[in-house]
């Protein structure tokens, strides 16, 4: 295949890819929007290694490596529980961060790859190697944290070294004096050492940084990292000189930065200081501060009831909402909510399920989970399209939930979830909290829907209440 | 210290309404409150002054005596010239105001540094639909306008086939579908009526239907919505074709209910004498725009008058006519507004002209007039910038995430700008042009990204970072031209090429991506599989 072959073949690739994002904004072109996706992929894949760029040579390795892969791969897709989903975004995040870290190095390594670069254009391209195993490194290590906390290997709260923002600071002043020598080296072995330097720093950044930031601000952090494994693939575009991976990767980078925006603005935080970290802990907040949060307890009575009761209320009701939660995600209970809402909606009874932006560890969890239990979308909200019915609503039952029902962000303002958009289930006129005890969220706030005149609290772990919520239906 | 809650007797002729109920005087000391109560007023509305009492409120027995006890009054009506001079300095008023048409009341009652709440001036937005008392009253008006109607009319409404004979069901006809007229659809629908309504604004059909009418056109295109949801004036061609449908209508029907006006003008004069003329004999006409000088040219305002054998209702009193039930709406939705004033729940309250809601009702604030307040921020904008927040949900116009400009202020635009200016000219100044040609497509493709994916659905943001994922393992390709290339023209170069590390990075590179590709594509195709409708 001759070179502008190839080069008409990346076009058509692109073209495909962006097409693949625009399909994906809509339920219905979705799953056109993916094909595309894996068409762009094949033929990328194919231009380049029947190109002028591979020689025969390579074939067998090439078969090899992506035959081991793609069975992992698609291995891994298969047996992934949809509660997991977090979790395998982030470590496939990682390994495109560790994949461009290889390849930045292997072209550093290669002298025919730089070697027909003089002045200007050398320092560019020095400069990219740079940036690409910098970008790869921290997308690598903190998509593991990312993991590692998702997967609750690592505790979700957030680790803050005394100082860090200085660390960071200094890690960056060190990591920009490396890049300086770097570009002023001249032979391979020379560089190799501030090349190691910053990216052993990256590293540390990476998981610094992620490991700063709160569970409750997850679904940032992987849309964040999603973006870095854009901005890594632009970055060793510009390093290998190929504009199908430039476009591909600004293309996944903007719109993981898009994401990240979307879902701070849902919570109503800005952008720096989700990635800042530690949430909740900053000083000035009084009532957050002191973990205990004594002396600014809710006013009120926690009323606890039972499934039977529960099941009772949600007979007599006419409009019901569900606000599910990480709690149903971590219970695995969207099976169960999906049979109780069969059951109330063949009874006739208008149930709908009111998601939050923020809801889940991801962005878009709940739906996924919703989908995986056959909720047929269309009675599945968004919080502003729900929000102004919750007066007309006889039971909001909130399952596995807390901060993003948690009105206090709406009536204190001292609270440091004070001005973050939340579903209004207090104002419905029954709301039932289904929950395992009375521990406050991931933003450390206490809520004090709980203590409401009209809520409920459903004690237990969600599949088991929910399971017996359906036979006291049934029954 | 909290304040007090004075709630004197309707002093207009035949105002039967009163300001508070027992019940709600319960929820106001709830507040931190202090109510009182004039003596008898909650006679004509059947609360008794021991209903009051045992609610919790103190009875005064003269009006003198409660004006000066107050700190806060609600009324139903305006206050009367010796009310105004009755209140106190410096008090706060919350009652019906009309400031369009009453501006020497609303000079009286700054001259007292007074603050007063106009209920007729809450702003038409969803959060203060609580507080609407214009809405609820005109419930009541809508209800009672067909009560009136059954009574003057000499028929049943509905059609019945009996032993002594067949009776056809009344035939209504509702001009205006407000919160009036879909209130009077309702009942006469709900007493067997076939009811037929007609409106300027098209979109309202839905809800004339859903009361249990039938929405009649007018065919001449013309949009009918003004600002805040309200009717506004139509043009002469429009009113030509209206006409025709109304005196079709007249001929047809037994009564005609008209429930049509415009914010701060005159009703428009729908029916004409020849229309009422046209009318069968017997037929009934409840004009409840009677007050803002009637929708039908022969209406007697506050009278009942019968020309040409139809029945002309005038009454501008409706609410007050059902005295008990206005009176409890009317109590809740000044509890409604006291709730937004009093915030901290301790009987103290705050006029906060931050707020948008109480910055609409706040007429006179401390002796300034504020009236008129400045646009709504929300439905006044033209139709053309659909904000993600817009106060009518409109009706399921896609996803996404609303207008992607109108986000950053005009300041930070100009810093953003002048940022990007000089970041470009320094690249422009100092870069090669081959890194130009790669620069230009990476800028363009981040604003290809940004715009493609600004619209996507929060339903679909795990599947579609899922498959952005498996497209970032595009880096594949990077990874690729590394592991077999073709060999350099400057072989010393290559001589000394390190082969096996970089085939050996190259080929972990291809296979990690692999695990990336496949899996991102596949998981995201499960993934979707599950997205019904």
């Amino acid at each position: 295949m001759s070179a502008t072959l190839a080069t008409v073949s990346y076009i058509g690739a692109t073209i495909l890819f962006i097409l693949s994002l625009g399909g994906l904004s809509n339920p219905e072109t979705s799953r056109r929007g993916n094909l595309y996706g894996m068409i762009g992929m094949t033929i990328a894949v194919l231009a380049t290694v029947f190109g002028p760029q591979i020689t025969p040579a390579g074939y067998v390795w090439i078969i090899a490596a992506m035959a081991v892969g793609a069975s992992i791969g698609l291995y891994a897709a298969r047996v992934v529980k949809m509660t997991q989903m977090p979790e395998l975004v982030a470590l496939m995040h990682s390994l495109v961060g560790l994949a461009a870290m290889l390849v930045g190095f292997a072209n550093y390594i290669d002298p025919a790859a730089a070697g027909t670069f003089k002045g200007a254009e050398k320092t560019i391209h020095e400069l990219e190697i740079y940036l690409g195993i910098l970008i790869g490194a921290v997308t690598f290590s903190g998509s593991v944290i990312a993991f590692g906390k998702l997967s609750a290997k690592i505790s979700g709260k957030p680790v803050l070294l005394p100082g860090r923002h200085w660390l960071n600071l200094a890690g960056l002043l060190v990591v920009i004096g490396f890049g300086w020598h770097f570009i002023n080296t001249h032979t391979v072995a020379d560089g190799m050492i501030p090349l190691i330097v910053m990216t052993v720093i990256a590293l540390l950044f990476g998981i610094h940084m992620v490991m700063a930031i709160g569970g409750a601000d997850m679904p940032v952090v992987i849309s964040m990292l999603n973006s870095y494994s854009g901005w890594a693939a632009a970055a060793t575009g510009f390093m290998l000189n190929n504009d199908l991976l430039i476009v591909t990767g600004a293309l996944v980078g903007s719109s993981g930065a898009i994401l990240s925006y979307i879902m701070c603005r849902a919570m109503n935080r800005r952008f720096l200081s989700v990635i800042a970290g530690g949430f909740g802990t900053e000083g000035g907040v009084p009532g957050a501060a002191g973990g205990g949060g004594k002396g600014n307890e809710p006013a009120g009575e926690v009323v606890a009831i039972q499934a039977a009761e529960t099941a009772e209320l949600l007979r007599e009701a006419r409009n019901v909402i569900i606000v599910p939660g990480y709690g149903m995600a971590v219970a695995q209970a969207q099976h169960a909510v999906y049979e109780i809402t069969k059951h109330l909606r063949e009874m006739g009874i208008n149930v709908r399920f009111g998601i939050h932006p923020v809801a889940g560890r991801m962005p878009g969890h709940m739906n996924v989970l919703l989908a995986e239990a056959r909720v047929p979308y269309d009675i599945v909200f968004e919080m502003d399209e729900l929000n102004v019915d919750f007066p007309e609503t006889d039971v909001a039952m909130v399952i596995g939930a807390n901060d993003i029902v948690n009105p206090s962000a709406q009536e204190d303002p001292a609270s440091p979830i004070a001005g973050m958009p939340v579903l209004e289930v207090w104002k419905a006129k029954t709301s039932i909290v289904m929950k395992r005890s009375m521990a406050s969220g991931y933003a450390g706030v206490d809520n004090p829907l709980f203590y409401k005149e009209n809520n409920r609290m459903l004690f237990g772990d969600a599949k088991k209440m929910l399971d017996e919520v359906l036979v006291a239906l049934k029954g | 210290m909290s304040q007090i809650i004075g709630v004197p007797k309707e002093t207009a002729a035949g105002e039967k309404r009163v300001a508070t109920v027992p019940e709600v005087v319960e929820k106001l000391v709830k507040l931190g409150f202090k109510v009182v109560v004039q003596s008898g007023a909650g006679d004509p509305a059947n609360f008794s002054d021991d209903a009051y009492r045992a609610a919790g409120a103190g009875i005064l027995d003269t009006a003198a005596e409660l004006w000066t006890a107050s700190d806060i009054v609600f009324k139903v009506r305006g206050p009367s010239a010796e009310e105004v001079g009755l209140m106190r300095e410096g008090g706060t008023l919350v009652s019906f105001i009309w400031p369009a048409q009453n501006p020497e009341l609303l000079k009286q009652l700054a001259a007292k540094k007074a603050t007063v709440l106009a209920m007729d001036s809450v702003p038409r937005i969803s959060r203060a639909q609580k507080l609407d008392a214009l809405s609820s009253m005109a419930n009541i008006a809508g209800y009672r306008a067909v009560i009136e109607a059954a009574h003057h009319f000499g028929r049943f409404f509905t059609g019945q086939i009996t032993a002594a004979g067949k009776v056809p069901p009344a035939k209504v006809f509702v001009i205006g579908a407000g919160v009036a007229g879909l209130a009077a659809i309702g009942t006469a629908a709900g007493l067997g009526a076939i009811v037929r309504a007609n409106d300027t604004r098209p979109e309202v059909g839905d809800q004339v239907k859903s009361m249990g009418g039938e929405f009649v056109t007018v065919d001449y295109q013309e949009e009918g919505a003004g600002a805040g949801g309200y009717a506004k004036v139509m043009s002469e061609g429009f009113l030509k074709a209206q006409a025709e449908v109304f005196a079709k209508q007249a001929k047809e029907v037994d009564i005609i209910i008209t429930t049509a006006l415009i914010p701060g003008r005159p009703a428009p004069k729908l029916i004409t004498a020849d229309m009422v003329k046209s009318m069968k004999p017997g037929s009934v006409i409840v004009d409840l725009a009677a007050e803002q000088g009637g929708n039908c040219e022969l209406t007697v305002p506050h009278q009942v008058t019968v020309k040409h054998g139809v029945t002309l209702i005038g009454y501008s009193d409706l609410p007050s006519r059902l005295a008990r039930q206005s009176s409890t709406l009317y109590a809740t939705n000044l509890f409604r507004l006291t709730e937004e004033l009093c915030k901290h729940k301790d009987g103290l309250i705050h006029v906060n002209m931050e707020d948008e809601v109480i910055r609409g009702t706040t007429v006179v604030k401390e002796g300034n007039i504020t009236w008129p307040p400045p646009a709504p921020r929300l439905s006044a904008a033209p139709p053309a910038v659909a904000k993600p927040a817009a106060a009518v949900p409109a009706a399921k116009k896609g996803h996404g995430h609303g207008a992607a400009g109108a986000l950053a202020s005009a300041k930070s635009m100009t810093i953003m700008f002048a940022v990007a200016a000089v970041l470009f000219w320094f690249i422009g100044a100092n870069a090669p042009a081959a890194f130009l040609n790669h620069f230009t497509v990476f800028v363009l493709a981040c604003f290809v990204g940004y715009m493609v994916v600004w619209n996507v659905t929060p339903a679909l943001h795990t599947p579609l970072m899922s498959v952005t994922n498996a497209i970032s393992s595009i880096i594949a390709i990077g990874a690729l031209v590394q592991v077999a290339p073709p060999m350099m023209e400057n072989a010393a170069a290559a001589g000394d090429r390190p082969e096996a590390w970089i085939l050996g990075l190259a080929v972990a590179g291809v296979g990690l991506t692999s695990i990336n590709m496949f899996g991102g594509f596949a998981v995201t195709q499960r993934m979707l599989q599950m997205f019904r409708k």
